[in-house]
């Protein structure tokens, strides 16, 4: 562990402070909660607000897991991963069934999570509205308000101009019937997981300086129209590694004459079913 | 098998370790001192000092070396060693008319009680490249004078003695802290001038240069320009005293500015305010006549659209390590919404065309 700094970096007075906006964010899900965001000695834009919120949460207990992408091994998920492991001291693991707090950016690990963990969402932009209204001071009225109008529309002229509703990342989402929500650039295939979930799940924008919270078995909706539904998607293929069928999938470029694979974003995911002897089309011994 | 993301770990050491040979150089040439760029790159350090919001010379000197002269990575270094420092407690606010003066100019007055210093400027060299400077030497010295006794009160105090500058009202008590708590809108005076004192010099200066090509145009003088060193004195409860805990450098530009009056008010001229730490007058300057921009709401004036009015615009893009990290935060990996975006594309496609796959 550093010398000189406190458990998990942050002080006691600022985990604190962090911690009030949690239980605030908590106690009225979907509701972005302005804190004091501090600087954090990696980039805005690079996860500082999830690694704010994990370090306000975490206790010397936790096991720690640090995905990107749903990956424990790129990059920024190791320098994550580092920092925790260097400033708390805390047990990390790559396994999401041992995990008690898991941060991630971009994904919801396949695996069901429980009671006892906590999710951490790393989060760029956290106003599903500001696309559509650049105005914080606007926005954050039409929440008050509860006035979607806007949402609706913008989601209407998709169906209009493309026939679907043209979002696919960032997919917004309605919190037990109040406040829409933007669930961080997650894939729209992953929405489904957000709702009932039994851990809680906590979202951090740092630069934005924003938490917002879904506590355990809370209601979340994608948001749609009765006669254009909800559709979670993903590549039309098996993994290639483990023949997950049912997994969020990357596409891989192998030459430049059209070759590619796919293989599960969930790396934890892969390689627990690669153990247990499934195989894909490009698993060793049948390629 | 190739898949991307395996040995990050690895990836990340070498790179590491690459970089600090890099920030080296050719090791038979010798090594820079965070001395030698503390005294001989002063207003890099200063730059670094002001937007990094910590006043220490030798910190900053060290972070310009660590980043490799790049300022705003050497802004950043000192931001995340500031967030970690414990507060003791606030000082009280400095007296800028008690000033040492080194520089100090008014272009609205010929000449003023307390006299006009010209001080080391480069406002009056001929930019040629001085090449003897490529070899080593001292320069011829400066010539001395004693310093002048005489008070130098602020310039815009004396047109405020006539009734010919706005008044000044007080704000909050204890000004609010940007770094301590979130930035809420509309901010008051007191949270822009803030953090227009920690934003971007490019930014601020880019939006003041915009406001004199007429995009908010208030059509500022430099009232005064001043640079020197400010007493920092701070009240000690348990000693029940006022306490000298050290100087730093400021540089304090106060603009005088057009006002044509209303119905309820004659006409006066009003304030712009710019305060920067060290000589860092191109920036001063600038956050003044920001400053001034972002006051036409309370002094009555048209909202005209233009950016430097908009002090929602400037406040959530004046941050130059908030902005260059959102940048270069889409290096990161995005393939899993990427891929949700292929996945889309390809859908919309084969809808609309039969595309053949």
């Amino acid at each position: 562990m550093s010398e000189g700094y406190s458990f998990a970096y942050l002080d006691a007075a600022t985990k604190r402070m962090i911690r009030r906006a949690l239980l605030k964010a908590l106690a009225v899900p979907g509701y972005q909660v302005p804190f004091a965001s501090r600087e954090m000695p990696m980039p805005y834009g690079w996860g500082t607000g999830g690694v704010q919120v994990t370090a306000a949460c975490l206790i010397p207990e936790d096991v720690l897991k640090v995905i990107d992408q749903g990956a424990d091994d790129t990059t920024n998920a190791v320098s994550i991963r580092r920092f925790f492991e260097r400033t708390a001291g805390v047990a990390t693991t790559t396994r999401t069934t041992e995990a008690s707090v898991i941060q991630t950016r971009h994904r919801i690990p396949e695996a069901a999570l429980t009671e006892r963990q906590i999710l951490v969402y790393q989060v760029p932009i956290p106003e599903p509205l500001r696309f559509l209204e650049p105005r914080e001071a606007e926005t954050r009225r039409m929440h008050a308000l509860a006035d979607y109008g806007l949402m609706h529309v913008k989601l209407y002229e998709d169906i209009a101009r493309h026939g679907a509703i043209a979002t696919s990342y960032a997919y917004p989402v309605l919190v037990e019937g109040r406040y829409v929500m933007d669930p961080s650039p997650i894939p729209k295939f992953d929405n489904p997981k957000l709702s009932g979930c039994p851990a809680i799940q906590l979202f951090g924008a740092g630069r934005e300086a924003r938490i917002h919270a879904l506590p355990p078995y809370t209601r979340v909706v994608s948001l749609d129209f009765e006669d254009h539904p909800f559709v979670p998607s993903k590549a039309d293929a098996a993994c290639d590694l483990c023949g997950a069928e049912a997994s969020y999938l990357d596409e891989v470029i192998t030459d430049d004459a059209g070759g590619r694979m796919f293989c599960c974003s969930d790396t934890d995911f892969c390689a627990g079913r690669c153990a247990a002897g499934h195989a894909g089309r490009l698993s060793e011994g049948r390629a | 098998m190739y898949v991307a993301t395996k040995g990050g770990e690895r990836a990340i050491d070498a790179a590491h370790a690459w970089l600090a040979e890099e920030r080296r150089g050719d090791p038979s040439v010798p090594e820079l001192s965070v001395a030698q760029i503390a005294q001989q790159l002063t207003l890099a350090v200063n730059r670094v000092m002001a937007e990094g919001s910590l006043y220490d010379p030798d910190l900053a000197a060290l972070a310009i070396k660590q980043a490799r002269g790049d300022l705003i990575e050497a802004v950043f270094l000192i931001r995340a060693y500031r967030t970690t420092l414990p507060r003791f407690g606030a000082s009280l606010p400095v007296e800028t008319e008690a000033m040492q003066i080194t520089r100090r100019i008014s272009a609205t007055f010929k000449d003023v009680p307390g006299g006009q210093v010209l001080g080391p400027t480069f406002d009056y060299t001929h930019r040629l490249l001085d090449f003897a400077l490529a070899a080593e030497g001292a320069p011829p010295p400066a010539a001395r004078v004693p310093a002048d006794a005489a008070p130098a009160p602020h310039v815009l105090g004396l047109l405020d003695r006539d009734g010919l500058m706005e008044p000044l009202t007080a704000g909050p008590e204890t000004p609010p802290d940007l770094t301590r708590e979130p930035l809420e809108l509309p901010a008051a005076r007191a949270t822009r001038l803030q953090a227009l004192a920690r934003a971007d010099e490019g930014f601020v200066l880019g939006l003041a240069y915009s406001t004199q090509r007429g995009y908010g145009r208030t059509h500022a003088f430099v009232g005064e320009l001043r640079i020197g060193l400010c007493a920092v004195e701070m009240e000690i409860p348990e000693l029940g005293f006022v306490l000298e805990i050290g100087e730093v450098e400021l540089t304090e530009c106060e603009t005088v500015n057009q006002f044509t009056g209303s119905k309820t008010e004659p006409p006066q001229f009003t304030r712009g305010y710019g305060l920067v730490f060290g000589q860092s007058e191109r920036k001063a300057i600038s956050m003044s006549l920001v400053d001034r921009a972002l006051r036409w709401e309370e002094l009555g004036e048209d909202a005209t659209g233009a950016p430097a009015q908009d002090a929602e615009f400037v406040l959530s893009h004046c941050d130059n390590i908030q902005a260059t990290g959102f940048l270069e935060h889409i290096k990161l990996p995005h393939y899993v919404d990427f891929q949700s975006e292929l996945e889309l594309i390809r859908r919309l496609r084969r809808d609309t065309e039969g595309e053949p796959q």
